[in-house]
């Protein structure tokens, strides 16, 4: 029954037919579009409020500290560019360089959340702007409280596989390919926030 | 072996081994355990929402009966279609998936073992979750925008069961402002926000899974347009929860964050928009449509080609048409809304990308009937459920294209006649199509076939009580008869065709007992199915009935749309059918090659994470809802911790294949054919 | 007598289409799907005969609704004849490809598809759909909104009853609409708490009424009668029990009714049993929540107008039904609904935002008696 199985054995990587794409990485890419739709209606939802006149209390675009918000965002880029770095020495075999910029990326993404909390304090303390002035601030808090979250989680992960290249002297193979997912990750979550900063500070004035 | 072992240096629990008894249930990832858990869950919440629905329809038998309170009357229509929805059609499409992805594609399993429990799991605990609000939900009067309470008279009004009334009673759409902290004070709709928060995890979860299985783990030679119609309605589903899943995550979040944390998004005292809900839950709620209805198409387009004796007429034209249903699916979210007051050019452009739609789902009927036409039918129960799904669902569709028609739905909707139709579509469509595939894969399942004759009584009882229920409810509802309603008066001229209705819906429920003891008795008593039942074109059943863990002693290698079917039947030159071999020949035959490859199949190990990770959600989530307590807190904090521990545990598990399924394990051995 | 029923079925009586292909349809085929709908047909008959439904879309009584009935009707046929074709085809089907157990029986052929065939039933709906398109657009945009010079009526939706406020007569009522025929009425609604959505079947489709916004809906009879309405989504606790009640009165009746609202409530003299109920309502917290307008010169003008949440009863006695148009219901009088309304209303519309008082039977009485005064 030659069309039913080969004689000889086949060997695993022939086993079946696929993309190519190794299978975690896939479910990466997949999760992540799934995430544009999250971010999308948390965006669009700030949109719709920040547009609308009439509501009591301080618009979040009143408030904006532009040149602030510029330098966390820049220090979030620069994380995307330390994360290629990251990846690039691995590839090299540098497991040193590679845990250099691990920690740094980490670092920059824990800046940049600082920065978060520290505009969030701001806002609540000097302007009196919480989660309950009125649907435009609330729809800010969830949006940039939701990305903030994902950094969060980024820093956990990038933390996590320091340590672990710490105390095994480098990552091997396998924890290579988790370095591309969290990089992958971390790629995202940077033009999220591209978006953001594009979308909600910078084009976004309160209405008239 | 051709990989190299690494093991981690320090493992705090060994990998659970054992496959057998109840304790690796709790652990296994094998997708046909899991599939098997997420069916009898699946069927267990069917039966609640069924009750459910019996409570409601006694209640409606007669005008103004005093059956249940209006507190419980709102409760159960709100538990009934959440429950239905979530908790039945949804998971037993997950039970169909997992169970028959891998056998359909000749896979051993899915590409990721674990995340498919761990979704099983988060699904699970997350009905527990819903469901645990008649324990410890609470619902109050509405809270009028000046401060002033409404009244609840002891025991709730006239009628009984008001304590089913501490339960969600904010509709399953969760209108706003009325499912918003001040009309549904009490912890009730929390509980539905968070339950359905954590049963869109698990589906967003199993769809990251599937797409990754069906794109990465078909057998050799099984091309995207080789594989069976359920795959591929499979991964139209998956692709749909992938991008709906989110926006109603979004909007649950912020209902929740309304309801706990005080934001404004949808109080109007505040400046919130509460059509802005609306938009957000039918962004969600239309593709949840086709969440729930392309599954059924799926088995429906498998079963009928083998009782056909023919191929599937136009496989690519059916394939494309459920890809355009579901992309036009995520354009028409407004038609849920034409009475909203959305501008009239907003109304004629969903109205128009509404009409769009029904030309796809004609594309399907017509080629199913296509199917049939001049083939060789086999009326058995599969058969019967799965032309019965054509015919309902055609009158479904049709009434459809009467909502489209956007004057003639603003008489519509609200009314008894959307309901009418949306049953049409998911009764007599989606569930007839899911008892066809129960009936059609329990040989697959038990190695026997279920009871013909008991089945045929099943089928008409449930085809009968069917249309006794809901044909009546067009004429109810174009009479006037508003949805969600708990009374209405003698004189509005319903009743007479409200007793009908429940009449019917009793019949339903003797059909859905005739099946369950069809089931169970089929299981320990019906005849063995021998290995091709009903001379099946797909590969799944190329393996044994039931299959072994593994699945497929030797990996296939496709050649063909309908594989299994080409291996046993040639063409003579008008194109009829002629057979050449035997199916038991062929699989003796497949045995006999032995192992592809001839080495130890391996399979990961069973592990304790993805329960011990699914378990912390819920806590975590009681948590939210009790946050300004103490204990509340600490529930938040333990849950995380629970699962935290668990993503740690699930990280560093032994290792042992790292090119087949990379963070999965496959550490035993499992000899083929021992 | 069949015949009539069923085209009362499946149509208006005096509908163009006689209802003779579908009972054709019915002798063709003779399987338990047709015998059970036959029987559903003919079982609906007898019902249809005895039961009038006030609140049915097919007894148009204006413009708007006739337009909205004449597309549904034709829609219907055209899904009817859809129908009939796949479900015949289906039971042709059944019969004549069954396999009826013989062994030596050919094999079908093994038929992959027809391009020709599916492009057919691809494009044949699709033109089906677009004719259907056209009087669809057409009807949506000609149906909606107002024409400026039509008289206005606010409607207010509340847990559970509909408040409607008549801006240029300076009108405020509760639970009955009252408008002149042969007119077109713009109703221009809102809500005080949460979604409603005003429906009179008669007359037009349906619209929310949504807290915070503004959407309109026009209404016009033909001839002067009484139609029904409902609350149409689910608003709460006691949905089912908001309705409503449409008066279309001739134009000269309107103006009565509206200068008999205009004028002020009258103040029962000390010593009359009405005057024992306008002091129990005094009393007994009533007035924290309900207006009466008496003369505004009036001393005794004391009615309190902050935290308004039910209705104005300045000329309560003047609508026919009350309690969200709920009551009274069939053979029940009115003033036995008013006094058992009035003795529980929570128990009679559970999350009602009137209280039980715990009113005596003879306050109930007293009340009952000014109330019934309030013309």
């Amino acid at each position: 029954m030659s069309d039913v199985a080969h004689d000889t054995p086949v060997s695993h990587h022939d086993e079946h037919e696929s993309t190519g794409i190794d299978n975690r990485k896939l479910g990466m890419w997949v999760f992540l579009s799934s995430e544009f739709m999250f971010f999308g209606a948390l965006i669009a939802t700030y949109l719709l409020y920040s547009n609308r006149g009439g509501f009591e209390g301080t618009y979040p675009s009143e408030i904006y500290d532009i040149p602030f918000t510029s330098v966390s965002s820049f220090v979030l880029l620069m994380s995307s560019l330390t994360m290629v770095l990251a990846h690039h020495a691995l590839s090299k075999g540098d497991q040193n360089g590679t845990r250099t910029w691990l920690f740094a990326t980490a670092a920059l993404g824990a800046v940049f959340l600082g920065g978060q909390v520290f505009e969030f304090t701001e806002f609540i303390v000097h302007y009196d702007m919480t989660l309950s002035t009125n649907p435009a601030a609330s729809a800010f808090y969830l949006l940039t409280g939701f990305h903030g979250t994902h950094v969060a989680i980024g820093v956990i992960m990038l933390l996590s596989l320091w340590g672990i290249s710490r105390r095994r002297g480098g990552l091997s193979e396998k924890q290579g390919m988790s370095l591309e997912l969290v990089g992958l990750y971390w790629h995202f979550v940077d033009i999220i926030w591209i978006v953001i900063f594009t979308v909600v500070y910078l084009l976004s004035v309160p209405p008239a | 072996m051709t990989a190299t072992a690494e093991r981690p240096r320090t493992t705090i629990f060994k990998r659970p081994s054992s496959t057998t008894g109840w304790w690796s249930w709790l652990t296994t990832v094998d997708h046909k355990k899991i599939g098997i858990m997420y069916g009898y869950a699946a069927f267990f919440f069917f039966i609640v929402g069924g009750l459910e629905a019996l409570m409601l329809r006694i209640q409606l038998s007669q005008a103004n009966a005093e059956f249940l309170t209006a507190g419980a009357y709102n409760a159960m229509f709100t538990m009934h279609a959440t429950t239905m929805i979530f908790l039945f059609i949804m998971p037993t499409s997950a039970a169909f998936m997992n169970y028959l992805i891998p056998l359909m594609i000749g896979a051993r399993d899915v590409a990721f073992p674990r995340l498919n429990a761990l979704s099983w799991w988060i699904f699970l605990f997350g009905g527990i979750f819903l469901y645990s609000t008649f324990v410890f939900g609470t619902s109050v009067p509405p809270i009028g925008p000046d401060g002033i309470a409404g009244n609840i008279p002891a025991g709730g009004g006239p009628g009984s069961f008001n304590w089913l009334a501490d339960s969600p009673d904010g509709g399953w759409f969760g209108y706003q402002p009325n499912a918003g902290p001040f009309y549904s004070a009490g912890t009730a709709m929390d509980y539905w926000a968070l339950g359905l928060q954590i049963l869109g995890l698990a589906s967003l979860v199993s769809a990251v899974n599937f797409i990754v299985t069906i794109f990465n783990m078909r057998a050799k030679g099984m091309r995207l347009l080789r594989m069976p119609v359920f795959v591929w309605m499979s991964t139209v589903v998956a692709f749909l929860l992938l991008f709906s899943i989110p926006i109603i995550a979004v909007a649950l979040f912020m209902v929740t964050f309304d309801r706990q944390f005080g934001t404004l998004f949808f109080a109007p005292v505040g400046g919130g928009d509460p059509i802005l809900w609306q938009h957000l839950f039918w962004l969600f709620g239309h593709p949840e449509v086709y969440i729930l209805i392309l599954p059924a198409m799926g088995i429906v387009s498998e079963v009928l080609p083998v009782f056909s004796r023919k191929p599937l007429f136009g496989y690519s034209a059916v394939v494309f048409a459920g890809a355009a249903i579901a992309f036009l699916g995520f354009g028409v979210w407004a038609h849920h809304m034409f009475a909203s007051g959305v501008t009239p050019v907003a109304q004629a452009a969903f109205g128009l990308a509404t009409m769009t739609i029904a030309i796809p789902t004609g594309i399907k009927i017509f080629n199913w009937m296509g199917t049939m036409w001049g083939g060789r039918l086999r009326m058995t129960t599969p058969m019967l459920f799965a032309v019965g799904f054509i015919a309902m669902f055609t009158i479904g569709g049709l009434s459809g294209v009467t909502h489209a028609v956007v004057p003639s739905d603003w008489q519509q909707t609200d009314t008894y006649y959307i309901v009418a139709h949306l049953h049409y579509v998911l009764f007599g469509g989606s569930v007839f199509g899911l008892f066809a595939g129960l009936y059609y894969w329990f040989p697959k399942l038990t190695g026997k076939v279920m009871s013909e004759r008991l089945g045929k009584v099943n089928f008409w009882l449930m085809f009968i009580g069917f249309n006794t229920t809901f044909a009546p409810m067009h004429w109810l509802g174009l009479q006037g008869m508003v949805r969600r309603t708990w009374k209405y008066p003698p004189e509005a001229g319903l009743e007479p065709w409200n007793i009908v209705v429940t009449i019917g819906a009793f019949i339903i429920a003797a059909g859905v007992a005739v099946f369950m003891y069809n089931w169970h008795h089929s299981r320990r008593h019906g005849e063995d199915s021998g290995l091709d039942p009903w001379d099946a074109r797909t590969v799944e059943w190329t393996t044994p009935n039931p299959p072994p863990e593994y699945n497929f002693a030797v990996s296939p290698v496709i050649s063909k749309l309908d594989h299994f079917w080409h291996l046993k039947y040639d063409q003579d030159d008008e194109g009829r059918a002629v057979r050449k071999d035997d199916a038991d020949q062929i699989v003796a035959e497949l045995e006999h090659v032995g192992l592809n490859p001839p080495e130890p199949i391996h399979l990961p190990n069973p592990s304790y994470f993805p329960l011990i990770m699914a378990a912390g959600f819920p806590l975590m989530f009681y948590g939210i809802i009790y946050h300004t307590t103490a204990w509340g807190k600490a529930l938040i904090a333990i849950g995380a911790v629970i699962s935290l521990a668990a993503v740690i545990g699930w990280a560093i598990e032994p290792i042992e294949e790292p090119h087949d399924e990379p963070g999965e394990d496959m550490s035993e051995e499992v000899q083929a054919g021992v | 007598m069949i015949l009539r029923c069923l085209s009362k079925l499946v149509g208006r009586r005096d509908s163009p289409y006689d209802a003779v292909p579908m009972v054709r349809f019915r002798h063709r085929i003779s399987r338990p799907i047709a015998m059970v709908g036959t029987t559903i047909l003919l079982a609906s008959c007898s019902f249809i005969e005895i039961q009038d439904a006030p609140l049915t879309i097919f007894e148009p009584a204006g413009p708007n609704a006739e337009r909205i009935d004449g597309l549904f009707w034709m829609v219907f046929w055209i899904a009817t004849a859809v129908f009939v074709l796949v479900m015949g085809a289906i039971v042709v089907m059944l019969f004549v490809f069954r396999d009826r157990g013989d062994d030596d029986a050919a094999e079908p052929k093994q038929l992959h598809g027809n391009a020709k065939l599916e492009v057919l039933w691809t494009v044949i709906p699709a033109l089906i759909l677009a004719g259907i398109s056209v009087p669809t657009v057409s009807a949506v945009f000609e149906l909606t909104g107002c024409d400026s010079d039509s008289m206005v009526v606010e409607v207010v939706g509340h847990q559970w009853w509909f408040e409607y406020n008549y801006p240029d007569q300076g009108i405020d009522t509760a639970n009955v609409m009252v408008i002149p025929a042969g007119q077109e009425i713009c109703a221009v609604m809102t809500s005080d708490d949460v979604l409603h959505n005003f429906w009179i079947p008669a007359l037009h489709g349906k619209r929310y009424l949504v807290p915070g916004q503004v959407t309109e809906l026009r209404l016009e009879s033909y001839e002067p009668g009484e139609f029904w309405g409902h609350c149409a989504e689910f608003c709460g606790l006691s949905h089912s029990l908001m309705r409503a009640r449409v008066l279309a009165v001739t134009l000269s009746e309107f103006d009565a009714w509206v200068a008999e609202q205009q004028a002020p409530a009258v103040l029962p003299a000390e010593g009359t049993p009405e005057y024992d109920g306008y002091q129990v309502f005094t009393n007994k917290g009533c007035v924290q929540c309900h207006t009466v307008r008496f003369d505004d010169d009036s001393a005794s003008n004391i009615v309190p107008q902050e935290a308004f949440s039910g209705p104005d009863l300045t000329h309560f006695a003047s609508r026919t039904v009350f309690a969200g148009a709920s009551l009274p219901e069939e053979g029940q009088t009115y003033d036995a609904a008013l006094k058992a309304w009035l003795a529980d209303p929570p128990y009679v519309k559970p999350g009602s935002f009137m209280p039980n008082l715990a009113l005596t039977e003879q306050e109930i009485d007293d009340l009952i008696v000014w109330l019934e005064s309030n013309k």
